[in-house]
């Protein structure tokens, strides 16, 4: 076998060949459908608590508790990993997928006991969203505050 | 000497396949191989608190049932050789640590099957043993925890992945008795072709394979011809088509004798596994259900079994390290059709 960089060049373009690709299109069909169908839930949702006569403002953020209360209630049930599979970046993208992103390591880690496997691993995949998140939102904060 | 080449050795008498068993997971049962299996589970939990006691059930369950399919007792084992793919092998030791066997624990990934049935054969062939208790076992579920991500995350999978199989397969090696012989092993050196993406294992091992039966052909003298089947381990769709290119171009000609037990294992449409099974347990349990009977009745007079592997772990590929992989072939004779003895 040819291990040099130019036989694992070649080996790289007949595995390109040999790879059916991830149907893009179509996953963004989906995602763009489920993710629309997630943010008109919480539309409604943000109307009903409105006409409760909350303050947009709290009941923005009854939208978020109830979307993501409904999130975790999904993942723990095994119904979002199989609307995940379908969606995509429909069902990642929203605070959805952002509960399902902390409630599944929850789930798997929990054998490891309460405090090193459940609390200390619940943000295995959240973890790096909220970390440049933050980031972000500083270096954001930053240029806006300078060239207002 | 018994060795008859660089890679390759000839044992002196052949060393007896006396008994082989696999226990397999609900997907495995409903798979295309389903009927075949001597034990299957409807949970893949099979009553435990998680998947990693899960998966060492399977193994102690398998391998007391090898051991009982021979007619032994397990007083008659001198080794047992197994592995598996959790950190520290815990699915192999955890399982049969109540054997009460003298115990070698391997890891050769997925080819892991191959690996033991190998050293397991070189040790009765070396006189070391009468009886050695061989096998490798996977669990979809623990290895999703351990290599991808949790279980219940909503992610898609691309094309090119292959599904973990769950369970566990065994044989049990016998210096003497009736059934289907090891006469030659070869020995698959770590080849690593700059592939990184471990979404692909079937690209990143091929190159492994197509390395070993070059080997073995050039060691033997023999042509893919010479052989009733050849079945490669995990490679799946990708991996199979890519050895057949590779050793096309090395004059070899792999016609539809060869297959892959990862391809065998699963109904890629019906079952969504994408590019097929992988895993430890996909060559051991698709061997032992699958391809031994056909050895034991004669339909099989002579394969090349090469278990596949895929020798990364989380930390070096999230360091960016390309998968390096093995291939471990072993030549099993079987049984001759309408012969008494074996």
């Amino acid at each position: 076998m040819d291990t040099s960089k130019k036989g694992q060049q070649k080996y790289a373009e007949m595995v390109k060949k040999a790879s059916p690709n991830s149907p893009v299109f179509g996953d963004c069909i989906k995602a763009f459908v489920s993710g629309g169908i997630i943010c008109t839930i919480g539309q409604l949702l943000l109307d009903f608590y409105i006409g409760m006569e909350l303050s947009e403002k709290n009941a923005a953020a009854w939208v978020s508790i109830t979307l993501v209360g409904l999130s975790a209630l999904l993942t723990a049930l095994g119904i979002y990993e199989k609307l995940g599979k379908f969606c995509g970046a429909g069902t990642i993208v929203p605070i959805t997928g952002f509960a399902n992103s902390v409630v599944s390591p929850a789930i798997e880690f929990k054998k490891e006991g309460m405090v090193f496997g459940m609390a200390a691993k619940m943000f295995v995949v959240a973890g790096p969203v909220i970390v440049y998140g933050t980031l972000t939102s500083m270096l954001v904060g930053f240029v806006y505050y300078f060239v207002k | 000497m018994k060795r008859i080449g660089k890679q390759t050795v000839r044992l002196s008498e052949g060393v007896t396949i006396l008994s082989a068993a696999s226990t397999v997971g609900p997907k495995e049962a409903e798979g295309p191989l389903g009927k075949y299996f001597d034990q299957k589970t409807e949970d893949s939990f099979f009553g435990e608190k998680s998947w990693e006691l899960a998966e060492s059930k399977f193994v102690e369950k398998n391998m007391r049932l090898a051991v009982q399919k021979a007619n032994l007792k397990s007083e008659d084992i001198d080794y047992i050789l197994c592995g598996d793919l959790l950190n520290q092998c815990t699915g192999s030791t955890f399982g049969i640590k109540n054997l009460d066997i003298p115990f070698f624990g391997l890891f050769g990934a997925c080819s892991t099957m191959g690996e033991s049935m190998s050293l397991g054969a070189m040790l009765i062939d070396g006189g070391f043993a009468n009886h050695v208790l061989t096998g490798a076992s996977s669990h979809f579920c623990a290895a999703e925890k351990q290599f991808r991500f949790p279980l219940p995350l909503g992610t898609q999978r691309p094309p090119t992945s292959t599904w973990t199989v769950t369970g566990d397969g065994a044989v049990v090696l016998a210096r003497k008795g009736d059934g289907p012989k090891i006469v030659e092993i070869t020995t698959g050196k770590i080849v690593d072709m700059g592939v990184a993406d471990v979404n692909n294992m079937g690209a990143a091992m091929a190159p492994a394979a197509a390395a070993l039966l070059k080997a073995h052909f050039e060691d033997t003298g023999r042509t893919p011809q010479d052989y009733d089947a050849i079945a490669t381990g995990d490679l799946g769709t990708i991996g199979r088509e890519l050895v057949v290119e590779l050793l096309g171009k090395e004059g070899y000609l792999l016609d539809n004798r060869y297959t892959d037990c990862g391809i065998e294992i699963f109904d890629a449409e019906k079952q969504d596994t994408h590019a097929g099974g992988s895993g430890c347990a996909c060559s051991a349990v698709t061997f032992c259900a699958y391809f031994y009977p056909k050895l034991l009745s004669g339909k099989i007079e002579k394969m090349l079994f090469i278990p596949t592997g895929a020798l990364m772990s989380t930390t070096s590929s999230q360091q960016g390290q390309s998968i390096p992989g093995i291939a471990h072939g072993l030549v099993i004779e079987g049984c001759r059709k309408g012969a008494e003895e074996c």
